[in-house]
C-alpha cells in the first residue's frame, strides 16, 4: 500500500470510527478500531476519549474481574504507544485516567514505568507529570522521593526538573525546626505568629549546609549549567516578607491619607479600617494611580474639615483587618503632616531576595563562590551569585564591588545587558534608599549612576525632592505617583518621554526635565492633574520646537509661572 | 595441539586452565620432525613451521591459599589462613576436571554455527557425573552466608565450568575499533557486554575511585570543589588542540600536567587513571591517550569500557561463529606442520598437518611464533596474573562492580600495573568470588612484577597484615609474549603467506583490529572489511555442499581475524 493509500484508508477508517461514535456504539469491536487508528497515532485526542466512552459503558456491564483485565491490556496498550511517542499529551492523560479507574492498580509497577521512561529521558515532563500523580496517590514516603531525585541527580545533574522537585520534598522532611530564630527583625508591632504557609517553604538549617554542598558540586563541576545555579538561588532565598503596614502618612492641607504596606495590595478590596480619633471613618480608598489595581501605597481623602484645624491634635489608627495588623499616627498640633513607620526595619528591607538564617553561612558561600570566580572569571552565573550574595551581606559595603560584577556581566552577557542595568539600578537604588534612610532626611538623590528603571518608589513616600538627573531614564512610570509628598523633581539629561507616573501628586511644585526626549504636548498632560505646579523647565526637548507650544502649554497647565523653553 | 578457539585469546573454565597449566608444566616432548617430502609433487617445497606453544608461555606459577577440601566452619574463621602453597601438579585434584572439561570444549565446538543460545550456558551438563551434591545449592548458601565463607579449592573446582578465565586482559574502549567493527559487522548479535562500572586506582596503599564522567565528579567525595572544576576544565579543554599544547611539542605529558597547577590528586587520576600512561610519554601521545578515553566514555556507561559477558575469549569465537554461518570450517586438536611452496611463483599452494593430510590453499595467515625465527632477538613479554578474590578491592553498595584499576609502579623500576576486577554477574566467576586479572610489560618474572602489587591490594599468606583486604583464594602466574614489537615482515616467506602477531599489551583491542584489517586487505584488495552480515534468516544455501574442502587451514594462530578472512575468500 503506497503511503496515500494508507493515509486514505486511514481516513476512511477514522470517518467510520466517528460515525460510529455518533451512534453510540460502545463495543469492545470499536476498542480494537481505536486501538489500530491509535496504535498508528497516538496523538489523537478524539479517539482516545471515544475509548473512554467506551470503558466507561464496559465498566457497567462487565464483571470487576473483567473490567480489570481491560483496563490491565489498556494500560499494555498505552505502554506502546508510549514508545511510540514519549511525549504524546493523549498517551499519558489516559494512562492517568486508566490507572485512576483501575479497579486493583498495581503502583508500584506504574513507579518503576517512570523510572524506566526517566532513565530514557529524565526531561520527559509529562512523565514526571504522570509521576507525580502515582506518588501522590499510591503514598509514596517524602524520603523516599528525595532519594529519588538523590539518584537522579547522581546520574545527570543537569535536570530542573529533579532540583525542583528537591525543593518541594525538602520542606516537607526537614521543616524548619520551630524555635529556631526568625531571620528577620523583631517584629515591631504585636503582631501575630507567622502564618503556616511562610514557615513550610523553609528548611532546617543542618540539611540547608548539606544541600549548599551538594550544589556547590554541581556548579563546580559546570558552572554553565543553569539548573543548579537556580536551585542554589532558591536554597539562599527563601525569606518572605512580613505582611504588615510599613507607613502612615497623613497631610492636613491636603486631608489626605497614605499607607504603604510591605506588598501590594488591592486598594479597592483590601480589607482597612481608619479610625480617626476613636471614630471609624468611612472613606473610600484607591491606588495612586488608575493603571494599578495593586500597590503597595493607597490612599484615601478624609471628609472634608474633619483635620484641618491647625491648633488641634489628631489620632489616626489604620487598620488592616484581615492581617491582625494596624499602625497609628498622631497629628500634633500645629503640624501640617505627619507620619509613622519603623527605622528598625529599613536595614533588613532589601535582603529579603537572599536571606539565611546566619551572616556566617552566607559569608562562606560568598567565599566559596569567590574561589570559583577565580578560576571561571568569566561566568555569568557566579558573578551573578556572587552579587546576591553580596547584597544579602552588606549591599553598601559591597557597592563598590557590587557595580564592577555588574560591568564584567554586561560584558559577558551582552544579550542580557538590559537586565543587568535594570538590575543594577534596582540596587543602587535600594543602597540610596538605605542611605537617605541613615540620613533621615527627605532628599533623594541618584545622579549620573546610569539607572535605566525605577523601582522601589513605596519607599519614597516621604521624599519631598528627588534628583534623578544625568541618568538613562526613559519614563517616570505610573509608580512614580506614590511619591505623594514630592515638591521638587529634577530630571534634567535623561531619555524620558512619558511623563505617567507624575500623577496627582499634591505637592508638587517644581519639574524640572531639561534635555529630554519629550515630543508631544500630550506627553505633558499628566502634569495637569498636579494641582500646585508651578515651575517647569522643558529646555532641550523636541516638544519646544512645536509650534504655539507656549500658548498651548499655559492653556494645559495654568498653574505654571515660571516655564522654561 | 589445541583443543581450543584462538590461542592465547582463548578463555578456559577453571578446569580447563588447570589442564592449560599443566600442559604447559609438562616437560615439552621434542617435536618428532616428520619427512612429509613424499606428498610434494614436481616443482614444490616444503617449508616447516615450528612449534609456538613452547614459547609464547613462560614463568608459570600457581598458588593456592584457600583450603583443599571443606572444614569446620569454625576453624577456618579462627586460624590463619591455611598457607599451604600447592603446586597444581597434584593429580589427584587436576585430572577428572580437566576431563570433563575437554568433553565441554568439544561439545562447545559442535554447536559453532548452530545453535547460539546453548553454547555457553553455565548449567551443568552429564558430563559432570561425579557431584552428588548440588552444585546449585552450595552456591545458593555461600551467597546467602552472611559471614564470610572460605570458598575451598574443592569448591572451586566444582562449579569450576562457571568459570571464564581469560588468558589476555583487554577492555573495549566503547568508541574504539572494536566496538566499530562488532556493530558494523553484525558480529555484535554473538555476544552481550557489561560496562566496566568505575575507574580505580591504587595511591598512597588506598584504593580509589576515579573520577571521570561528569556525573563521577559530581558525586566524587575525594575531590575538593576547586579540584573539580579543574579536572572538568582540563577535560574540556584538552579535547581540542590548543597553542598551549602545542608549545609543549615533545616533551612529557606529565610537564605538562605539573604546569597546568592541577595538584596531585588530579595529576596522578589523569596520568595514571585517564590517559594510562606512564611518567616519561610525550604530550601527543597523552592527549591521545585523554581523548580516546574521553571520546569512549558516556556512550554506554559511566565509564569507557566495555567487557563481554563470558570473557573476552568470546570475542574470537564471536567472529569464528559468523565465518562459520557462511561455510568456515574449524579444526581443533590439527596443527600445521609444513607448507607446500611451489618453487617457481614461490606461493604456497597447501599446507600438511600433523596427521599428513595435505590440505590445498590460496592463502595461509598465521601467528607469528610458527614462522619466527626463535632467539633472533629477545622478545618483549608481558607479566600476566590470574586471582580469584573472596571480595572486591573497593566494596561498595553494590556487590555487582567491574572495575578497571590502574597501579602506578609500586617502588622504582617497577612497572605500571593495570588490573581488571569482574564480578559474578560478568559470567566469569562464580557467586562470592572475583576475578582479578593484572597485567604488566615485564621487568622480570611475573612473579616478581606483580606479586608485589597482589600484596599490597589483597590479603595472602605475604601479606598477613592486610585482613581488611580481599583474600586471594587461587592465583596463577605467568609471562605471555607481547606481539606489539614483533616483526611482521621480512620472514622470507611465500608472498600468500601473512604473518600476524599475537596479542599486545594495550588495555584496547586497536592494535589487533588494524593488523586484521591490513592482512585482508593484502588478500581481497577490493573487498570490503567485514561488512554487515544479513540477519541468519535471510542468507539462502544455493544448494551448493557447504563442506567442500576449504581452501586452507588455519591452525588459529591468527585468532579470529584469520578466519573471517577465509570465509571471505571461500564466498
Amino acid at each position: 500500500m503506497s503511503l496515500q493509500e494508507t493515509h486514505a484508508s486511514q481516513s476512511m477508517f477514522l470517518l467510520d470510527t466517528h460515525c460510529q461514535r455518533k451512534e453510540g456504539i460502545l463495543d469492545e469491536e470499536a476498542l480494537q478500531v481505536t486501538q489500530q487508528l491509535l496504535s498508528s497515532n497516538p496523538d489523537f485526542a478524539t479517539l482516545w476519549n471515544y475509548r473512554r466512552e467506551i470503558l466507561m459503558h464496559l465498566e457497567t456491564v462487565k464483571e470487576k474481574d473483567e473490567v480489570q483485565k481491560i483496563y490491565e491490556a489498556e494500560l499494555a496498550f498505552l505502554e506502546s504507544c508510549l514508545k511510540l511517542n514519549p511525549k504524546s499529551y493523549g498517551s499519558w492523560h489516559h494512562r492517568c485516567w486508566v490507572s485512576a479507574r483501575l479497579p486493583r492498580p498495581d503502583w508500584s509497577r506504574e513507579l518503576s514505568l517512570c523510572d524506566r521512561c526517566l532513565s530514557l529521558d529524565d526531561r520527559n515532563f509529562h512523565c514526571w507529570d504522570y509521576r507525580r500523580m502515582v506518588v501522590k496517590v499510591s503514598g509514596v514516603p517524602v524520603a523516599q522521593e528525595l532519594g529519588f531525585t538523590d539518584r537522579l541527580i547522581g546520574s545527570n545533574f543537569s535536570n530542573y526538573s529533579s532540583w525542583h522537585y528537591r525543593s518541594t520534598l525538602l520542606p516537607l522532611l526537614h521543616p524548619e525546626s520551630p524555635e529556631s530564630p526568625s531571620p528577620s527583625h523583631e517584629p515591631p508591632q504585636p503582631s501575630p505568629s507567622h502564618s503556616p504557609q511562610t514557615q513550610s517553604h523553609r528548611v532546617c538549617e543542618e540539611q540547608l549546609l548539606k544541600e549548599y554542598e551538594l550544589v556547590q558540586n554541581a556548579f563546580f563541576t559546570d558552572p554553565n549549567d543553569q539548573s543548579a545555579w537556580f536551585y542554589y538561588r532558591w536554597l539562599l532565598g527563601r525569606a518572605e516578607r512580613e505582611e504588615m503596614i510599613s507607613c502612615v502618612y497623613v497631610s492636613r492641607d491636603e486631608e489626605r491619607v497614605a499607607v504603604a504596606f510591605s506588598r501590594p495590595v488591592n486598594a479597592q478590596s483590601v480589607s482597612l479600617l481608619l479610625v480617626l480619633d476613636g471614630q471609624p471613618q468611612k472613606v473610600e480608598w484607591k491606588s495612586v494611580h488608575p493603571r494599578f489595581k495593586h500597590s503597595p501605597v493607597c490612599i484615601c481623602d478624609l471628609p472634608p474639615g474633619t483635620i484641618s484645624d491647625i491648633t488641634n491634635e489628631h489620632n489616626l489608627t489604620v487598620h488592616w483587618t484581615e492581617k491582625y495588623t494596624h499602625r497609628d499616627c498622631a497629628l500634633y498640633t500645629g503640624r501640617t503632616e505627619s507620619w509613622c513607620r519603623d527605622s528598625a526595619t529599613d536595614q533588613e528591607l532589601f535582603r529579603s531576595e537572599l536571606s539565611v538564617e546566619k551572616t556566617s553561612v552566607l559569608q562562606s558561600e560568598l567565599q566559596s563562590c569567590n574561589q570559583l570566580l577565580e578560576l571561571e572569571p568569566l561566568n555569568k552565573w557566579c558573578l551573578l551569585t556572587i552579587v546576591l550574595l553580596m547584597r544579602a551581606l552588606d549591599p553598601l559595603g559591597y557597592e563598590k564591588e557590587t557595580l564592577a560584577h555588574f560591568q564584567t556581566l554586561k560584558e559577558v552577557d551582552p544579550m542580557r545587558s538590559a537586565y543587568y542595568s535594570d538590575l543594577c539600578s534596582k540596587f543602587i537604588i535600594e543602597n540610596t534608599v538605605l542611605k537617605m534612610e541613615y540620613a533621615e532626611v527627605r532628599v533623594f538623590s541618584i545622579t549620573d549612576k546610569n539607572l535605566t528603571t525605577l523601582c522601589h518608589l513605596d519607599q519614597l513616600l516621604l521624599v519631598t525632592h528627588i534628583n534623578l538627573s544625568s541618568n538613562q531614564l526613559q519614563q517616570l512610570p505610573p509608580q512614580f505617583a506614590m511619591l505623594q509628598c514630592l515638591e521638587v523633581l529634577e530630571v534634567d539629561n535623561n531619555r524620558i518621554e512619558n511623563l505617567e507616573g507624575v500623577y496627582h501628586l499634591p505637592k508638587l511644585e517644581e519639574v524640572l526635565l531639561k534635555n529630554n526626549k519629550i515630543s508631544a504636548l500630550a506627553d505633558l498632560q499628566p502634569l495637569a492633574s498636579c494641582p500646585k505646579l508651578r515651575r517647569l523647565d522643558l529646555r532641550g526637548n523636541p516638544v519646544t520646537q512645536a509650534a504655539n507650544i507656549e500658548s498651548e502649554l499655559t492653556a494645559l497647565l495654568p498653574s505654571v509661572t515660571d516655564l522654561l523653553l | 595441539m589445541r583443543s581450543y578457539y584462538a590461542a592465547n585469546w582463548a578463555s578456559f573454565t577453571f578446569n580447563g586452565l588447570l589442564s592449560w597449566i599443566q600442559q604447559y608444566q609438562e616437560e615439552p616432548q621434542p617435536k618428532e620432525v616428520q619427512d612429509w617430502s613424499s606428498l610434494l609433487d614436481e616443482g614444490e617445497e616444503l617449508v616447516y613451521l615450528s612449534n609456538p606453544d613452547s614459547a609464547s608461555i613462560s614463568n608459570l606459577q600457581v598458588f593456592c591459599f584457600t583450603s583443599e577440601e571443606d572444614e569446620e566452619e569454625a576453624q577456618s574463621s579462627d586460624l590463619p589462613n591455611p598457607t599451604e602453597e600447592k603446586a597444581v601438579n597434584e593429580d589427584t585434584d587436576v585430572k577428572p576436571s580437566a576431563d570433563s572439561n575437554e568433553e565441554a570444549t568439544t561439545e562447545k565446538q559442535e554447536t559453532v554455527g548452530g545453535a547460539e543460545e546453548e553454547q555457553l550456558q553455565v548449567t551443568p551438563t552429564e558430563g559432570e557425573e561425579q557431584d552428588t551434591d548440588k552444585p546449585h545449592l552450595s552456591t545458593a548458601q555461600s551467597q546467602l552466608e552472611p559471614t564470610r565463607k572460605r570458598i575451598t579449592y574443592a569448591h572451586l573446582v566444582k562449579e569450576g565450568r562457571r568459570f571464564n578465565i581469560d588468558l589476555v586482559s583487554k577492555l573495549m574502549y566503547s568508541r574504539g575499533s572494536l566496538v566499530d567493527l562488532l556493530i558494523k559487522s553484525n558480529v555484535s548479535r554473538y555476544a552481550e557486554f557489561k560496562n566496566v562500572t568505575r575507574i580505580l586506582t591504587y595511591r598512597n596503599g588506598n584504593v580509589e575511585q576515579v573520577p571521570c564522567s561528569r556525573a563521577d565528579v559530581f558525586a566524587s567525595r575525594q575531590l575538593s570543589v576547586v579540584e573539580k572544576r579543574k579536572l572538568m576544565r582540563f577535560l574540556t579543554s584538552c579535547m581540542e588542540e590548543t597553542e598551549e599544547h602545542q608549545a609543549y611539542s615533545g616533551r612529557p605529558y606529565l610537564e605538562f600536567l605539573c604546569d597546568q597547577k592541577l595538584g596531585d590528586n588530579l595529576q596522578h587520576f589523569l596520568l595514571h587513571s585517564i590517559a594510562m600512561v606512564t611518567e616519561d610519554t610525550p604530550i601527543e601521545e597523552g592527549l591521545a591517550a585523554t581523548r580516546h578515553f574521553l571520546r569512549s566514555l558516556g556512550r554506554y556507561g559511566n565509564t569507557p569500557f566495555l567487557f563481554p559477558l563470558y570473557g573476552l575469549g568470546e570475542i574470537p569465537q564471536c567472529f569464528c561463529r559468523m565465518c562459520a554461518v557462511f561455510g568456515g570450517i574449524y579444526c581443533l586438536r590439527h596443527s600445521v606442520d609444513c607448507l607446500v611452496v611451489d618453487k617457481d611463483t614461490n606461493r604456497c599452494k597447501a599446507v600438511i598437518d600433523n596427521r599428513g593430510q595435505r590440505i590445498s590453499c590460496s592463502h595461509f595467515v598465521v601467528e607469528d611464533s610458527y614462522v619466527g625465527k626463535k632467539a633472533a632477538a629477545p622478545r618483549r613479554l608481558l607479566s600476566r596474573a590470574v586471582l580469584i578474590t573472596d571480595g572486591s578491592v573497593l566494596p561498595s553498595d553494590s556487590d555487582q562492580q567491574v572495575s578497571m584499576v590502574t597501579i602506578p609502579p609500586v617502588a622504582a623500576r617497577y612497572p605500571v600495573v593495570k588490573m581488571v576486577e569482574l564480578c559474578p554477574s560478568t559470567m566469569t566467576c562464580i557467586p562470592g568470588t572475583y576475578l582479578v586479572h593484572l597485567t604488566c610489560q615485564s621487568a622480570g618474572s611475573a612473579y616478581e612484577d606483580l606479586a608485589p602489587v597482589v600484596t599490597r591490594c589483597f590479603h595472602t599468606p605475604d601479606s598477613p597484615d592486610q585482613e581488611n583486604r580481599p583474600s586471594v583464594l587461587w592465583c596463577v602466574y605467568f609471562n605471555m609474549v607481547d606481539g606489539s614489537g614483533v616483526e611482521l615482515e621480512g620472514h622470507g616467506l611465500p608472498s600468500n603467506v601473512y604473518v600476524c602477531s599475537g596479542l599486545d599489551s594495550t588495555l584496547g583491542h586497536e592494535y589487533a583490529i588494524r593488523q586484521a584489517e591490513l592482512i585482508f586487505q593484502k588478500i581481497l584488495p577490493e573487498e570490503d572489511f567485514c561488512p554487515p552480515a544479513p540477519n541468519p534468516e535471510d542468507i539462502i544455501y544455493d544448494g551448493e555442499n557447504p563442506s567442500t574442502p576449504a581452501g586452507e587451514e588455519d591452525e588459529d594462530g591468527a585468532g579470529e581475524e584469520g578466519k573471517r578472512e577465509q570465509s571471505q575468500t571461500q564466498e
